[in-house]
């Protein structure tokens, strides 16, 4: 071992983007694997949790943790990792908010194993098999982590030191953070590391927002043939551009597609679906009561639509549990 | 906390928080006036004064109930007489999509209420007060606050101190 400083990179509940996006650095990978030592990536080298257990505490430069928190053993390696590590980074939409998988706080274990094991059309399962955390087979016990009822973002675990916003986080930001890390130059505690700013104050079509929204039909993405200049909003397409922080590039508008609100909100906003929802509904071009009801109606899922990233860290967190 | 009676599903001392977001220019002034009229209603509304309701961020009416609130009721100016013109139909906007979402969240429609109430309609107000308590009454606490979750057999090999 040399005495470069060590990074660390490990995933919990996400779908593997996240990886893909450290790759996606392309050829600066090379002067970030000439910087650092990577001393635990599980997805790219073979170093196990008992390697990580014996490193001695702070002996990690900083650690990338993506994914949001779903099982008992993704919450040790939490604690596990901040206590190996200076810095802890969360890294990503669903560490730093509870992402797309923060979304089954609209369910709990018990029904999304009825869904998963039981309902779905494509299961077969007569037996009614269920993940258990303790088995015995032969004289052998099998164990399982636990799953939690609800989804947690890496900070409603253990203490974070940044974010890095995005599903997943661009190269861009990657690269910056990587250079703050290294040149010792660290903003304060708790900063998202990407502009404090709108996504509209960077989106190419916002010379096209009109002063005043007037939405009078919502649409789907799906629904519309979108034109390639004129804000999506003005469109009458939900886009998250006006609750969400830049940083992006705006690069789902450069693809001619809306906002979905991974960076989450600005430091203003505590809310994300909150802010999202007042600054549609304020849009709609009526002022009687059923026409509105009629024009929000075509929302199809608000709270997936709001909160699409963010649910596990909204006000509520989840919806609530039967009483 | 108060206890469930297994017969009727009401809880037995239980008194609904409502909390309350009224306009300056009309529906507070309705209160005000119930007030000093000696109009007697259910004590169960805290009432936060806003200059217009138009001004009531969805943030505010999510935070009351994440903060423990069973209901929340907005109060404003009828509909064309809003001191600032506009601002009311905003709140009507965002009451209708925000109501929806809302019940999504698994929180009952009778929970978040929205009266038109002029500066002189104190026993409207009263009435919508009372009645607003009565349903809550019915459907007991809201209880929105995420439950602490742990595996009690892996106390011993967790790794936190």
């Amino acid at each position: 071992m040399t005495d470069k400083p060590k990074v660390a990179f490990y995933w919990c509940a996400s779908c593997g983007g996240c990886e893909e996006a450290v790759v996606d650095l392309a050829e600066k990978v090379l002067d970030v694997l000439a910087a650092v030592d990577i001393v635990f990536w599980p997805v790219a080298l073979d170093f196990k949790r008992r390697d990580v257990e014996a490193m001695a505490d702070g002996s990690i430069l900083a650690t990338f943790v993506n994914g949001a928190v779903r099982t008992s053993e993704q919450e040790e390696m939490a604690h596990l990792l901040r206590r190996k590590s200076q810095v802890l980074v969360a890294f990503g939409a669903c560490s730093q908010l509870g992402g797309i998988p923060g979304l089954a706080n609209l369910s709990d274990r018990e029904s999304i194993f009825r869904a998963v094991y039981r309902d779905s059309p494509s299961t077969v399962n007569p037996e009614g098999v269920v993940p258990q955390m303790h088995h015995q087979e032969n004289g052998r016990q099998v164990s399982l982590p636990g799953f939690y009822d609800t989804v947690r973002s890496l900070d409603q675990v253990t203490d974070v030191d940044y974010y890095l916003p995005g599903c997943a986080p661009t190269p861009g930001l990657i690269a910056k953070a990587l250079e703050a890390l290294l040149s010792g130059n660290l903003p304060p505690k708790g900063t998202v590391l990407a502009p404090d700013v709108a996504l509209c104050d960077e989106c190419p079509r916002k010379e096209t927002k009109p002063e005043k929204l007037a939405i009078s039909a919502f649409r789907r993405p799906h629904e519309v043939i979108l034109n390639e200049k004129d804000c999506l909003l003005a469109q009458g397409v939900l886009c998250m551009g006006p609750a969400t922080r830049g940083g992006c590039e705006a690069l789902c508008v450069k693809g001619n597609m809306p906002c979905t609100g991974c960076f989450g909100p600005t430091s203003r906003v505590r809310d994300q679906g909150a802010k999202a929802l007042s600054a549609f509904a304020s849009s709609v071009a009526s002022n009687d009561a059923a026409e509105i009801e009629r024009i929000v109606s075509a929302i199809a899922d608000p709270v997936g639509t709001l909160y699409r990233y963010s649910l596990p860290t909204s006000l509520l967190r989840r919806r609530r549990t039967a009483v | 906390m108060p206890e469930t009676t297994k017969e009727s599903g009401a809880t037995v001392g239980y008194e609904p928080k409502i909390v309350a977001f009224f306009c300056n220019w009309c529906t507070y002034l309705a209160a005000d006036l119930a007030g000093t009229t000696r109009l007697k209603y259910a004590p169960n509304v805290r009432v936060v004064r806003v200059m217009c309701s138009g001004r009531i961020d969805p943030q505010f009416v999510l935070n009351a109930f994440a903060k423990g609130a069973d209901g929340v009721l907005i109060g404003g100016c009828h509909p064309g007489d809003c001191h600032y013109e506009s601002g009311n139909y905003k709140t009507l906007r965002s009451f209708h999509l925000l109501r929806r979402m809302v019940r999504e969240m698994g929180i009952e429609a009778e929970r978040f209420r929205l009266e038109w109430l002029s500066a002189s309609e104190a026993e409207p107000l009263r009435v919508a007060v009372n009645d607003m308590v009565e349903k809550l009454r019915a459907l007991g606490p809201l209880h929105v606050e995420v439950p602490e979750e742990a595996f009690a057999d892996e106390a011993e090999e967790a790794l936190v101190p």
